[in-house]
């Protein structure tokens, strides 16, 4: 994962409330099998009917968003935020998300910020007027041209993921694995209906595939 | 709101949720999150590729292929369904899956085979769902196994490969919210009813950050069935988790399953899940309370969940509305909807009627639909289609005879599959095209570009099927 450091940027300010998953990117594009290059699916049938704000220069370049409240809610796809990621927006600020696209974006290397009230309005004041502004991860804060600042939380170990670039499947294999291991143990003998076995996967025995 | 969160973890008194979790922690980590064992995890043709791709990117192998069970339902076809699948995309991915299981010893079920269906209904159907296990999926519907007391949760393909790998997933504690449904449904109204009527309350995202209990006199009287489809629109409120606690009803649907826990352990599996009920005392730190007997059939009218009234009412007005992303909200809604203020909901025509999903597409669902059809016709002009959850669904209904009345009612009886819901078949709305529907996402777009979803019970979809417009089925009764 790309290591998320200082991020100076404009933003484009996209208000309207519960802009869900299935608007940012489309479930039909989502047999598509890859990644990359998915930014040209993301928001696509609002970009079809033209004039939207993502190919309307300069927010055509903006790496930040400041969205309306509940952004991404809906479906766990996380082709949603690798089509974001794509696109080149590395932040989305707005007063609520969805849970899981909330936790998809940190998965890959974006930034979703909670800002509520004046600070939000700010925000978004400075997105339509196309004044780049600084997210300070690091420090906790965002800083808009002049000088007004805004904290903001964010979790201690999303925040070091995400500064630092790691993958945190590495980190768990890496530093937990022996405590899986063992947990596993106990729990097979606690609790040996949750560990399938032989006998119960016979069930399966007779499947044939598909022609 | 964590330090609030920790509070309430007083030993001994702890929640439905609280007790699944304290007993899947691995390791804490000290700020609030843990490292949580998975036990199951179902998984799909779409948005399982690029977590195996990253499995092999890594060469990291998958930790225990048996905690997992694969099953193509979102992009197959409900149609000529012996036939191979034509040549594109949805083929190219259900092979995929085919030969990523394969590579990694993950069981399978092909699209023909008797215990094929969504996710959501043969997880429950083969005992691979049970009462106190953890069970995820890359799909947010995944809340539908907390009806059995599991602690079920939706999660990213990025999380899909974490599980792959580690068998665990890092997690914050969620607060927990007791939501519950007093008194009896009334004829006509059905759990759907229940469920919209709570996102309307509290909003898309009204449940985000909680983990939801259902309970109440209501939850007590449900069968499976009918949980299932409570806990698996939780999500529509914003919440990943929604638990029901073990009873007797849960107990009697799962023993005897396949999967179930065998003999041997049925003793001891029954007195475990017996002990995961909400301690009394223990706190939420959020509380609705519904009443079911106040509770009339309820349809959508906009592009969320939360839109939604019951079907008595009439299209609201944005002019009424002072704040202005609301206005704004609630303006676009009825754009894309095709739909004026002021316009009585019965009086809204569809063209299409679609019964089926992860949410509405079990047996009880289907016996109530047709409870409504049998002897009655579809509406001149009306395309109509059910879509079983499952092929043990699909045959079950057909042991009672509910095909006949669905298909002498005009309806097409199809194969197994997650189908119009999301419109990643060839079954889709074409674009202007109303649907009345019993899924659970009326997104824009989402049953096909451009196409427009109310979202109701199988009752009401039946009864907009027999009239042409969205109909009050107590009307039909």
């Amino acid at each position: 994962m790309k290591p998320f450091g200082n991020l100076t940027a404009i933003a484009a300010s996209l208000p309207e409330a519960q802009i869900d998953t299935d608007v940012i990117f489309p479930a039909r594009f989502l047999l598509l099998p890859d990644k990359v290059g998915l930014g040209s699916k993301l928001f696509h049938d609002r970009r079809a009917q033209g004039g939207f704000v993502l190919d309307t220069a300069p927010w055509d370049k903006a790496e930040i968003l400041v969205t309306g409240p509940d952004f991404g809610t809906g479906s766990s796809r996380e082709n949603a935020v690798w089509a974001l990621a794509d696109f080149g927006i590395r932040c989305v600020i707005g007063p609520s998300f969805g849970e899981i696209f909330q936790a998809n974006c940190f998965r890959n290397g974006i930034l979703p910020i909670i800002l509520n009230g004046d600070l939000l309005a700010r925000a978004q004041a400075e997105a339509e007027a196309a004044r780049a502004f600084t997210v300070d991860l690091p420090a906790q804060r965002i800083r808009l041209v002049d000088n007004t600042e805004a904290n903001f939380e964010v979790e201690p170990h999303r925040k070091h993921a995400l500064i630092e670039g790691l993958d945190e499947i590495g980190l768990i294999l890496k530093e937990d694995l022996h405590e899986i291991e063992a947990f596993e143990e106990r729990h097979r003998r606690e609790n040996p209906w949750l560990f399938l076995n032989d006998r119960q996967l016979a069930h399966f025995d007779d499947i044939e595939e598909d022609a | 709101m964590d330090q609030k969160a920790f509070q309430h973890r007083v030993p001994g008194v702890r929640t439905l949720y609280d007790k699944v979790w304290d007993s899947h922690v691995v390791k804490s980590y000290g700020d609030g999150t843990d490292l949580i064992y998975i036990d199951r995890h179902l998984v799909h043709e779409i948005s399982s590729p690029q977590s195996f791709s990253g499995l092999e990117m890594e060469e990291r192998p998958l930790r225990r292929p048996r905690a997992h069970l694969a099953v193509a339902d979102h992009a197959v076809p409900t149609l000529a369904r012996a036939a191979p699948l034509p040549l594109g995309l949805a083929r190219s991915q259900v092979n995929r899956l085919i030969s990523n299981t394969r590579k990694h010893g993950v069981r399978y079920i092909p699209m023909n085979d008797r215990r094929h269906g969504i996710v959501h209904v043969i997880g429950p159907e083969l005992g691979f769902t049970l009462p106190g296990s953890t069970l995820v999926c890359g799909d947010s519907h995944t809340s539908t196994h907390g009806a059995f007391g599991a602690l079920a949760l939706g999660i990213g393909a990025s999380e899909v490969e974490c599980v792959f790998t580690t068998q665990t997933l890092r997690l914050r504690r969620q607060k927990r919210m007791l939501v519950t449904v007093n008194g009896a449904l009334k004829n006509g109204v059905t759990v759907k009813d229940v469920i919209l009527a709570l996102i309307a309350k509290i909003g898309v995202g009204g449940g985000a950050g909680f983990a939801i209990e259902f309970a109440g006199p209501a939850i007590a009287a449900m069968p499976m069935d009918n949980r299932m489809t409570l806990c698996n629109m939780t999500i529509e409120a914003g919440s990943r988790v929604g638990m029901i606690a073990p009873d007797e009803v849960t107990l009697d649907w799962v023993f005897g399953r396949p999967l179930a826990p065998q003999k041997a352990d049925e003793a001891a599996a029954r007195a475990a899940w017996r002990s995961l009920t909400t301690d009394p005392g223990a706190a939420f730190d959020h509380e609705v309370v519904l009443d079911a007997s106040s509770i009339a059939p309820q349809v959508s009218w906009g592009t969320t969940p939360a839109e939604t009234l019951p079907v008595t009412g009439t299209i609201p007005d944005p002019a009424m509305i002072a704040d202005p992303v609301k206005r704004a909200r609630m303006k676009n809604s009825l754009d894309y909807m095709g739909l004026k203020p002021g316009t009585r909901l019965s009086d809204v025509q569809i063209d299409r009627v679609f019964i089926g999903s992860c949410t509405n597409g079990r047996l009880a669902d289907l016996r109530g639909a047709a409870k409504i059809l049998a002897g009655r016709r579809v509406a001149p002009g009306v395309s109509a289609i059910v879509v079983p959850g499952s092929a043990q669904v699909r045959q079950a209904a057909e042991a009672e005879g509910l095909d006949r009345i669905f298909l002498d009612a005009g309806f097409e009886w199809r194969a197994s599959g997650c189908s119009m819901c999301v419109a990643m078949n060839d079954d889709r709305l074409e674009p202007g095209e109303r649907c009345a529907s019993t899924s659970n996402r009326n997104f824009e777009g989402r049953q096909g570009l451009g196409g427009r979803t109310h979202l109701m019970s199988p009752e009401m979809a039946a009864a907009a099927a027999l009239t042409g417009r969205l109909t009050d089925v107590r009307e039909l009764m």
